[in-house]
């Protein structure tokens, strides 16, 4: 199967963990991932922020370019799943002076952990699986931008989202329920408010260990990231030491199947994620 | 009501002497002239209903950086109602939002909240206002400077950039977290997630074309 890819800025760079894993997964399935050429940037929350016409005009260039080759196009990153969603919303209105890209809609947009959970591809996820993660007690948190605002993502359940559960459940793994699985992390705030980052991302650990959780699994770079990189320094400011890993779901996946580079994808967290997994055994 | 058929928000006291006795300092007793026209402008320019909002707070309740804001949310919508156009535009709340989205999602009334936000900041933008979150919109300048050099961000330089135009190093310095920054930075590197030189696309005249368009429209 052939897909387009709009892989974003941080997939190549900062994201490259779950860059790795979702090239082994999807090569694994057969799903060709033809990355768009010369894609650019989807202007993130910088254009929304500052500028209207930036932040149609950045995402529109590359659903245009999404549209000439005509395959469906798939995201992995959930903030350019929806601007992407939110450019591709305008540009069906029609040509206009200020829409510089022509867009007619006829290109379907997939978030990645929704394309990987349809059942036709859970289904041969499921059918891989070598060792069963049993015992493994994970929560999802699904941050924002995948399913808000439902009118832009299309997304069906938005406010207790179940389709990241439903995978790993699939995986063998124990997921508990939690009500904070779609609570902000803070988002870009991470640079220039990390205080804010802080707050929030204290309260959902809090939240993981009162539901059980010995890890948290995302789909989400950003939400990655700001849920691993200040575990160190949130444990010195609340005086309480988090040893919470922070798994991409298709890392887990890998780890299910067996998968021979599944280390050196772990190797790029900062909690280190490799103890959880070795005391179970799938490491 | 006055006589002119206008309305001022504390015409129920009169003077300065508040109704349990104690006197009000001068902001205070200074009455709020309700006007309509930012309130159309808003709605004009962004397509969003905020004169639908009659104050239910759910977008309020919901938001989940509201212990950062100086205005909340619903507060914001009220704002514009009545043409308190400096202060929200001067206020802390929007460039606290962090586009979760969970506003516009519940509001009963289908008001894109958070597309309001954005508008407000990019209000402030345009008008060459000053942001009270200076260093929010400095990453976004910074992020946006990186699009337009190269087509993509090239995430190695942001944080050093965002230093510079927003002259947190300074602070970082004093407080030294600049040396956890750096040290981040080198670890980052070391796991292979920060590349060492930046590429350019293809398309670049394009994108550079997109950002002078802007300015022309």
């Amino acid at each position: 199967m052939k897909v387009s890819y709009y892989p974003g800025c941080s997939l190549e760079a900062t994201a490259r963990d779950y860059q790795e894993s979702i090239a082994y997964v999807c090569g694994q399935l057969g799903i060709d991932l033809e990355e768009i050429p010369d894609w650019s940037c989807c202007g993130a929350t910088a254009a929304h922020n500052t500028d209207d016409f930036l932040s149609i005009a950045l995402p529109g260039r590359n659903l245009a370019l999404a549209e000439k080759i005509g395959l469906d196009l798939v995201v992995p990153c959930p903030l350019c799943f929806n601007r992407l969603k939110t450019a591709s919303h305008q540009l069906q209105k029609g040509p206009r002076e200020d829409r510089p890209y022509v867009y007619a809609g006829k290109t379907r947009v997939w978030d990645l952990l929704d394309f990987l959970s349809h059942p036709d591809r859970l289904s041969r996820i499921q059918a891989k699986v070598r060792q069963p993660l049993k015992d493994l007690s994970l929560v999802c948190y699904y941050g924002c931008q995948a399913n808000r605002p439902p009118k832009i993502t299309g997304a069906t359940s938005y406010e207790n989202p179940q389709n990241m559960d439903n995978l790993l459940k699939a995986l063998g793994a124990t997921v508990p329920d939690w009500s904070y699985k779609t609570d902000c992390c803070g988002a870009s705030h991470t640079i220039a408010r990390p205080d804010i980052v802080n707050t929030l991302v204290h309260r959902l650990y809090e939240r993981a260990l009162e539901a059980g959780a010995e890890a948290i699994v995302v789909s989400c770079q950003m939400c990655q990231a700001n849920l691993d990189m200040p575990q160190k320094t949130i444990s010195e400011i609340f005086r309480k030491v988090y040893d919470l890993p922070v798994y991409y779901f298709t890392e887990l996946i890998g780890v299910s199947w067996k998968g021979p580079e599944v280390k050196t994808w772990l190797s790029r967290h900062m909690v280190n994620p490799e103890p959880l997994l070795k005391r179970k055994s799938f490491i | 009501m006055d006589e002119t058929g206008s309305c001022s928000a504390n015409n129920v006291l009169t003077g300065t002497v508040r109704s349990n006795g104690t006197t009000m300092d001068k902001s205070e007793s200074e009455f709020i002239e309700m006007t309509s026209g930012f309130l159309n402008q808003v709605e004009k320019e962004s397509g969003i209903r905020v004169s639908a909002c009659f104050q239910c707070r759910k977008c309020t309740n919901g938001c989940p950086v509201t212990f950062a804001m100086d205005i909340y949310p619903d507060q914001v919508m009220r704002h514009i109602q009545i043409g308190l156009k400096q202060e929200v535009q001067e206020s802390a709340t929007i460039w606290v939002c962090a586009s979760c989205e969970t506003c516009t999602t519940r509001c009963p009334n289908e008001i894109d909240l958070a597309g309001v936000m954005d508008y407000l900041k990019q209000s402030v933008v345009k008008e060459k206002g000053l942001a009270a979150e200076g260093k929010v919109l400095a990453f976004h300048q910074i992020f946006l400077d990186a699009i337009r050099k190269r087509g993509r961000v090239f995430e190695t330089a942001l944080v050093g950039n965002y230093m510079l135009k927003s002259g947190d190093w300074r602070q970082k310095m004093k407080d030294g977290t600049l040396l956890e920054e750096m040290r981040l930075g080198w670890t980052m590197y070391r796991k292979g997630r920060l590349k060492l030189l930046p590429q350019n696309i293809k398309g670049r005249e394009e994108i550079k074309k997109l950002f002078d368009k802007k300015n022309r429209l």
